[in-house]
């Protein structure tokens, strides 16, 4: 049992890692076909843990409503809804599920006018939650973020075109902090992430790193 | 005079001809690919001449045709290493040079005239396609690869053998997160864990995993309930078995529940969504963000802010660390995701691997340093050791 649950997995952690990385280097025919074989591994995969997450989901809502737990009402409506996209889905416009999904009807209406305006609601919260962390942030109790705030006023007023009519100065300072201080952060933040997932790829790969197994 | 006039005509003809004469004509198989295929590369002409041709290859299966015509290419089209990858038989759908197989190649030049008569033609050239078993063109990154797994690995070793000789800095949300597990304890809320919109074989995703797995077992420990959100449903199933594990180790098996661990959408907007109302409605005395995270990562962040629970988070995304700093009350920026795991463990063997990485980023600093110096001294072959190819 415990070769199933540590030993299998580690040697399989080993075996696909390197295996991942050697593929990498090796651009012949067969090597692409061995990784095109293992991507259609992990899209099977996918689509049966798809299935398990839909069961999950559906657990986890019916049991809200068995128990009449707070907000059980808003679980009705993720299984109400699931049930209709199903149902339409199916019917498919009267093409039924065995014809290729056809663009009109339900599933379309639903999508364009509950889901669309859904997402866009969603999205352009956005903006009022930026300014409210903006406000949070912009408090300048430290120098850091005192320079913070000097720092993003330039790039905000900046980036706006009567910046241009103020002084033709503002645009290029705005643009001088992007393009420099902004990018040199950027970039070491992006050579420490690259060094940090080959270390933690390693770690992975010889079995040293084991907590995705629930270990140490 | 007409024996003159003639003579010099025809040697006027032969230096046009000439002049437009395909030059150089070479046909290789692709190097360092599958196989798929094979460039070719012809002496460019000069400017004025070329404005007034096209080049056109043409592509056959056998040697006496029939040749299918690539598309025509017209000045400032280079004439160096043109890469065919396949063309067009008469009738049918586009078709891919395959490895294993002999292509005979030519080249027309044809007048830009409405005409477009053929001007001249090269040789044909014959060539064999054939899948490489090493990339050379990666040869520098494959180098720099096995650098750096065998200084990880030495540190990794020498971390086993003198365990008390590494120090690691101090990382302060991860110092937090015990006191935030305690937070929730006490409190008697939950704990909830949102995992970023990565799919399980991208390393942010499996750095979470690993948090999730030392931050399960502290639950356990504590007897909290830990909550812990999924965007996808294979990220999800893996959670299950981290938690659960982590709950086994910890000897508290009972208290592990499977419906603390679920899906909870599979598209970004309705995540942030179906997240923000468990903040909302379970007020969760401690909210942890690991992984990748895109623009859902200030409604999230903010949500969690305003019901006042602590928030820890910890991504590699750099556009969405300035949102998480702005409302979290610690954030792991970049690599100290990854160092998170090794960091709650204090295991030698997983520190001696950041020892191994903070190597790596000298050697880095010190490349860029040198290539910054040769560069601006006119040298660049150092920095072109370094460039993708």
């Amino acid at each position: 049992m415990n070769f199933l649950k540590k030993t299998l997995p580690l040697i399989l952690a080993f075996v696909s890692g390197w295996l991942a990385i050697t593929l990498e280097y090796i651009p012949h025919q067969n090597s692409e076909a061995t990784m095109a074989s293992l991507t259609k591994g992990l899209i099977i995969i996918g689509a049966i843990t798809a299935f398990m997450g839909i069961y999950g989901l559906f657990s986890l809502h019916y049991l809200k409503i068995k128990r009449r737990s707070e907000g059980w009402g808003y679980s009705t409506l993720v299984i109400a809804g699931f049930m209709i996209m199903t149902a339409f889905g199916i019917y498919n416009n009267g093409a039924f599920m065995f014809q290729p999904q056809v663009e009109a009807g339900g599933i379309s209406w639903i999508y364009e006018y509950i889901f669309n305006p859904c997402q866009a609601t969603m999205f352009s919260i956005l903006a009022f939650f930026i300014a409210s962390a903006a406000y949070r942030t912009f408090r300048a109790k430290s120098l850091e973020a005192g320079i913070l705030l000097v720092a993003a006023i330039i790039v905000m007023f900046g980036k706006v075109p009567i910046a241009g009519l103020v002084s033709e100065h503002i645009p290029e300072v705005a643009q001088w902090l992007l393009d420099y201080p902004n990018m040199a952060v950027k970039r070491a933040i992006f050579f420490g992430v690259a060094l940090g997932g080959i270390s933690t790829a390693l770690r992975i790969i010889f079995g040293i790193e084991r907590s995705y197994l629930g270990g140490e | 005079m007409r024996l003159f006039i003639s003579i010099f005509m025809i040697y006027l003809g032969f230096q046009l001809l000439s002049a437009n004469a395909v030059e150089d004509f070479s046909v290789i198989d692709k190097p360092n690919d599958n196989g798929g295929a094979i460039v070719v590369s012809w002496k460019e002409m000069v400017a004025e001449t070329e404005k007034n041709f096209f080049y056109q290859i043409m592509i056959a299966e056998q040697e006496d045709g029939p040749f299918y015509p690539l598309e025509k290419m017209a000045y400032p089209l280079k004439g160096k290493g043109f890469e065919v990858k396949g063309y067009n038989k008469e009738g049918e759908e586009s078709t891919l040079v395959v490895p294993n197989k002999t292509y005979f190649v030519k080249m027309k030049v044809l007048n830009g005239d409405k005409s477009e008569t053929t001007v001249s033609e090269s040789e044909i050239i014959s060539v064999t396609t054939k899948g490489n078993f090493f990339a050379f063109n990666k040869l520098n990154s494959f180098l720099i690869l096995i650098f750096l797994t065998v200084v990880i690995m030495c540190f990794i070793v020498y971390a086993q053998r003198n365990p008390h000789k590494l120090f690691v800095r101090r990382i302060a949300g991860l110092d937090a997160m015990e006191d935030a597990l305690g937070r929730a304890t006490e409190m008697g809320r939950s704990a909830l864990f949102v995992h970023g919109l990565r799919s399980v074989s991208e390393i942010p995703t499996i750095a979470a995993i690993n948090i999730l797995g030392k931050i399960a077992k502290k639950i356990a420990e504590f007897d909290a309930t830990l909550r812990v959100s999924n965007w996808d449903p294979i990220v999800q199933q893996v959670s299950q078995e981290t938690v659960k594990e982590a709950h086994i180790e910890a000897g508290r098996p009972d208290t592990y529940k499977s419906e603390n661990i679920f899906f909870a959408a599979g598209d970004q907007f309705s995540y942030a969504a179906a997240v923000e109302g468990i903040m909302v409605r379970e007020k969760p005395a401690t909210i942890f963000y690991f992984g990748y995270f895109y623009a859902e990562s200030l409604l999230l962040s903010e949500t969690g802010a305003h019901t006042g629970a602590i928030q820890i988070a910890g991504s590699d995304a750099f556009t969405q660390i300035p949102f998480f700093i702005t409302t979290c009350d610690y954030t792991l920026i970049g690599e100290e995701l990854y160092a998170a795991s090794a960091y709650l463990s204090r295991e030698p063997k997983l520190l001696g691997g950041l020892k191994g990485q903070d190597v790596g980023k000298m050697a880095i600093i010190l490349i860029l340093i040198l290539g910054t110096l040769f560069t601006t001294l006119g040298w660049q072959g150092f920095s072109k050791l370094f460039w993708p190819s």
